[in-house]
């Protein structure tokens, strides 16, 4: 039933640690209080990353499926309020500003590759920077799709240009190009942070997961592509795909 | 409830996957199942009288008439594939000597007449028996054409087209019981039709929000009531039901009763939302109750309680602690269906590694059956199976860990009237039938 060789993840409800006997109850139910808390945020932390990608993959889906984006968007939403609650929120998206690398985020895979590395450097705690490449590789892989991307069937018209239009916008980079600058000086970039992510279309590749979860706080879910026009970007998507689950 | 199965098999072809069973229906009298595949095409079978030789044997089904319904489309506009899976079929009352059903895609619904031709007219004048023309100056006398009998033909026309009413996939389709009238429902929206009116639809239900990023629901399923033909109901993602009177707005968005069970927060979850979500609702044959389906139930709703259903029955209750491997793998996601017996006092429902279940509402008896091809031989009586939950696994049970979830029972029907069930395993379909008559 379960795919080998997966990390176990979310050790499903009911599974909680024992608690504490008798004896020595203050040191070790403040120990097995903090291993709960701890083993809980990495399944929430895992089930969050798990649902990106999904949404973010949607579209590469046989039948794209309105409910399931929705549904899966919920879940994320639920997740980030719960973790906003309990201030977590905010210290991962600190973690994650301090240590994203500036620059050099180009389309092109194999600069990811090498964006990988130095984001490993950084010698950060490899969770959130597995969340970090994972949905940037995957962001940018759905960038060179961009022509065909130009419609969504639950998205109105002139959206799609929009978005197809601004996806080289959000560049936190230092140089942004006057000429691109220029091009798109018009559009609008607040539509498509959630958006783009949620509707399986290409976000600006810059941008970090955690960019696209801040715009959830302030977006709603939105609708989902149901292009099935990526399929000719399947051989750059086996290359992603190994990325993500080789390293 | 315990069944004789005879089963009838379909040819499992090179297109594997075309070939998936996708609907399954049952006529008004019983007499004809129709099955929709993801191929686009709808097989209808035919119950064969019983024979004189085995009284005792309820006749079998046999292949009636075989059709494409569907072709796969591309809408250029948006540079989309249409697929031409066929998402449900439902059967007119039958008015006359052919049969009519309403079948559909995500976006476009059909009305197909199936017509029997057993008699041929021969001896036309003008035309020879082969069809070429004659000579009209070589006709000398006229006679009268003769009806002579021939070989039955089952032919399949599409009688009307019912298209660009949708933006978002259909989910259902209904026929209300005023025979005229039909609803469909997507992803956002309900439109309503007349059959005989192929280029406008009412729109009776729209809650798209004017954001699309506002989204959180959608509606699953909808269904008109079997007598009330004002009245009907659609369901949603977050596990509601609301049941809209037409005759009270042009526009239905005001429901006039809303139900749904408040959530236990002992068994909260992140996944609690999803298994929340309804994937099917169907009134009983007496149009007193509703029942609707679930990840992990079935519930029946009185019509006149809306707080709470009055009946609930876990169809694999077991799965709850692993949900989320079944969110991993996007089992969660599987939409099954239900339905009840003739005299609603059983209902039925899937599961996975090719069960079904089924639920006496009387006794509060449930089973669990198998349907495949090891564990049914032809008038075998099947056995009723058990999935172990606790450490010690009995013989014969099976464990959760060895299901497979790659073989779901998503849809099921039960004769309007008699003990007789189709189930469609994947791509093969199972007719079972009550041993006692």
């Amino acid at each position: 039933m379960f795919p080998k060789g997966t990390k176990r993840k979310f050790s499903d409800s009911g599974e909680e640690p024992v608690s504490s006997s008798d004896q020595g109850q203050a040191a070790s139910s403040a120990a097995a209080a903090r291993t709960l808390s701890s083993s809980y945020s990495l399944q929430r932390q895992s089930l969050l990353d798990m649902s990106l990608i999904k949404l973010q993959l949607c579209h590469m889906l046989v039948e794209p499926n309105l409910c399931r984006s929705v549904l899966i968007a919920n879940t994320v939403r639920q997740i980030q309020e719960e973790m906003t609650q309990d201030g977590t929120w905010q210290i991962m998206t600190q973690a994650l500003a301090a240590a994203q690398c500036p620059a050099d985020r180009l389309v092109a895979t194999e600069v990811l590759c090498r964006q990988t590395d130095a984001a490993a450097q950084a010698g950060q705690s490899p969770k959130p920077f597995s969340g970090d490449v994972e949905t940037e590789v995957t962001m940018s892989t759905l960038s060179p799709v961009s022509p065909q991307l130009s419609s969504a069937s639950y998205l109105a018209g002139p959206f799609g240009e929009q978005v197809f239009g601004t996806f080289e916008i959000k560049h936190p980079a230092p140089p942004p190009d006057p000429a691109l600058e220029e091009l798109f000086s018009d559009v609008d970039p607040s539509y498509y942070d959630l958006d783009t992510v949620l509707t399986g279309m290409q976000s600006a590749p810059k941008m970090g997961p955690y960019d696209l979860l801040e715009s959830l706080s302030s977006h709603g879910p939105t609708a989902l592509s149901s292009s099935s026009s990526c399929r000719s970007d399947l051989n750059e998507l086996d290359h992603i795909m190994e990325i993500i689950v080789g390293s | 409830m315990y069944c004789a199965p005879f089963w009838k098999k379909k040819k499992i072809t090179d297109n594997f996957r075309a070939d998936i069973i996708s609907t399954v229906e049952f006529n008004y009298s019983g007499e004809l199942l129709a099955t929709g595949d993801k191929g686009g095409r709808v097989v209808i079978f035919q119950h064969e009288q019983e024979s004189k030789n085995r009284p005792h044997l309820r006749g079998e089904y046999n292949v009636y008439s075989t059709f494409q319904s569907h072709e796969p489309e591309f809408d250029y506009l948006k540079s989309l594939e249409i697929e031409e899976k066929i998402n449900k079929i439902r059967w007119l009352p039958q008015q006359n000597a052919a049969h009519f059903l309403l079948s559909t895609n995500d976006k476009t619904i059909k009305l197909w007449k199936i017509s029997e031709r057993d008699k041929r007219a021969e001896g036309y004048n003008l035309k020879d028996e082969d069809g070429r023309l004659r000579d009209p100056f070589r006709i000398t006398s006229l006679r009268v054409p003769v009806l002579m009998p021939m070989d039955l033909m089952v032919e399949a026309s599409p009688r009307r087209i019912f298209a660009n009413a949708h933006t978002y996939h259909i989910n259902s389709i209904s026929v209300n019981s005023d025979h005229e009238t039909y609803l469909s429902a997507d992803d956002l929206r309900i439109n309503l039709w007349h059959l005989e009116i192929t280029d406008r639809s009412f729109n009776i239900v729209d809650i798209k929000p004017a954001n699309m990023e506002e989204l959180t629901e959608v509606i699953t399923a909808a269904e008109c009531h079997p007598h009330q033909c004002n009245v009907f109901v659609y369901s949603s993602s977050k596990g509601t039901i609301r049941l809209c009177d037409m005759r009270a707005a042009a526009l239905c968005d005001r429901h006039s009763k809303f139900f749904e069970e408040p959530e236990d927060p002992s068994s909260r979850s992140f996944f609690s939302e999803i298994i929340s979500s309804i994937s099917d609702v169907k009134f009983s044959h007496s149009g007193r109750y509703m029942m609707t389906r679930d990840y992990l139930s079935v519930k029946v709703w009185d019509l006149n309680m809306e707080n709470r259903p009055v009946e609930t029955y876990q169809v694999h209750e077991y799965l709850r602690s692993k949900l989320c491997s079944l969110y991993e793998n996007d089992c969660i996601f599987d939409k099954f269906e239900c339905c009840w017996n003739g005299s609603d006092s059983a209902i039925m429902t899937g599961s996975y590694n090719n069960f079904f279940r089924m639920f006496d509402r009387n006794t509060r008896r449930d089973i669990t059956l198998e349907a495949s091809r090891e564990s049914s031989k032809p008038r075998a009586t099947l056995k009723p199976r058990k999935v172990s939950t606790g450490g010690k696994r009995k013989k014969d049970e099976i464990s959760v860990d060895s299901l497979d979830f790659n073989k779901k029972i998503l849809h099921t029907a039960w004769h309007p009237k008699d003990n007789v069930i189709a189930v469609a395993a994947t791509n093969n379909l199972y007719i079972f039938q009550d041993k006692i008559n």
